[in-house]
């Protein structure tokens, strides 16, 4: 990797500056994928003296600054206690100890990558991201923009709630990226996410409705929100595996998932 | 440009490039125990302890560690000395190529639960890698490790 200057604002204005003042300035978060998304950087701006590294408990939710760290996160106990601690789980299986301490949540979101793991647990748990210009943006709203916003991400809120949570990881091995993941929440209704389709997580709202209109849900009902999840989540072909394959993982544990939380 | 770590306690002077990371500046420095494997967070052989939490140092870029604490393995010797101790008894030692990082991270996880069980030793170790042992040894010998209070 090229990095021309390095650069540790002292101020949230001075970061968006100088992020704003070339189209090739980069904020670095923990650095972990660092050298499979940046070849060549003009500036690197690092936020570490910003105060963004915190985990702050409200009455109502959780606030998590973006350059918290992953393994920070995973260990804190209101944050294990969010939907039978999905978050948490989910960490836990990325990577080793050794990564989760330098990745940061900022760097996890704003990289918008397609095998996260994350981006899916984050949007059934409605997380909210704050950002320095734009304000306030549901985490959905961001993941489906085309563009990532030249912005400072400070903070990702998630309300606090109690109800089911359920995460699986389906890779090769336990270090290496999702081949398919699954979150599922179901507190007042059901939320479900798929990712590392091998494209970016998304909500299956159609399935989600169909699940949520009934009081009962009975096996049949599951095999037919499977066929609607079918319809409306997109899965392919990448180097870890197949298409084909993805379908028969994704009709097995979408399933499981259902079973679970209902 | 220069910027100052304190390594092993002793706070040194270093000349680096700015997209250098801490493993090619400490190797570049004779630090030679921390190993390069990967050099893609994959294998866990250039674990470093970074102001006392592991991380790997092939992805940590020298210039953000500036005013911060580095140990390598030397820096904990009487710990490490303790563990291969243990390794030594079950015979959980082959190459020996992994055996500094696979230190640090113990030695941090004994920071964190020094009562961590067979299953939290395997969780916390999942990131350092060694292609020979098998694992098995290692693990009994970890736990013994942990439980030593001298």
């Amino acid at each position: 990797m090229e990095i021309k200057e390095f650069f540790k604002p002292k101020s949230l204005s001075e970061a968006f500056e100088v992020l704003n003042a070339n189209s090739n300035n980069k904020i670095i978060g923990g650095g972990a994928w660092i050298k499979i998304s940046l070849k060549k950087v003009d500036t690197l701006i690092s936020l570490e003296e910003l105060n963004l590294n915190y985990i702050k408990e409200e009455k109502d939710f959780i606030e998590i600054g973006s350059m918290s760290s992953l393994r920070d996160m995973e260990v804190n106990e209101g944050i294990k206690s969010l939907a039978s601690g999905i978050l948490s789980q989910a960490i836990s299986n990325i990577m080793g100890v050794t990564v989760r301490n330098i990745a940061t949540i900022g760097g996890s979101v704003m990289g918008k990558f397609a095998f996260s793991d994350l981006l899916g647990v984050l949007q059934v748990l409605d997380a909210e991201l704050m950002f320095y210009h734009s304000g306030i943006m549901n985490i959905e709203d961001f993941v489906n923009m085309t563009k990532i916003p030249k912005d400072i991400l400070l903070a990702i809120r998630i309300k606090k709630q109690s109800g089911k949570g359920y995460f699986k990881k389906i890779a090769i091995t336990h270090l290496d990226f999702s081949i398919l993941n699954i979150a599922i929440t179901y507190n007042e209704g059901i939320k479900i996410a798929v990712g590392s389709r091998p494209n970016i997580a998304i909500r299956a709202r159609r399935t989600e409705e169909f699940l949520n209109s009934f009081k009962i849900i009975t096996e049949d009902k599951i095999n037919e929100a499977v066929d609607i999840a079918f319809e409306e989540i997109k899965l392919g072909d990448n180097s870890r595996a197949s298409k084909d394959y993805r379908e028969i993982l994704m009709k097995t544990y979408l399933k499981r998932a259902i079973r679970e939380v209902m | 440009m220069k910027i100052d770590l304190i390594v092993n306690k002793q706070k040194k002077t270093f000349l680096i490039e700015p997209n250098e990371y801490l493993l090619d500046v400490l190797r570049r420095y004779d630090y030679q125990s921390v190993r390069r494997g990967c050099d893609n967070t994959s294998c866990g052989v250039c674990t470093v302890l970074l102001d006392n939490k592991p991380v790997p140092s092939c992805s940590v870029l020298a210039i953000r560690c500036e005013g911060k604490e580095i140990t390598t393995v030397e820096g904990i010797a009487d710990e490490a000395e303790k563990l291969a101790h243990y390794f030594g008894e079950l015979g959980a030692d082959q190459c020996g190529y992994c055996n500094p990082s696979m230190a640090l991270t113990v030695y941090s996880l004994k920071q964190e639960n020094k009562n961590a069980s067979v299953e939290e030793i395997k969780n916390y170790l999942v990131g350092n890698l060694c292609r020979c042992t098998g694992y098995v040894a290692q693990h009994e010998a970890i736990k013994r490790y942990l439980g030593d209070e001298s």
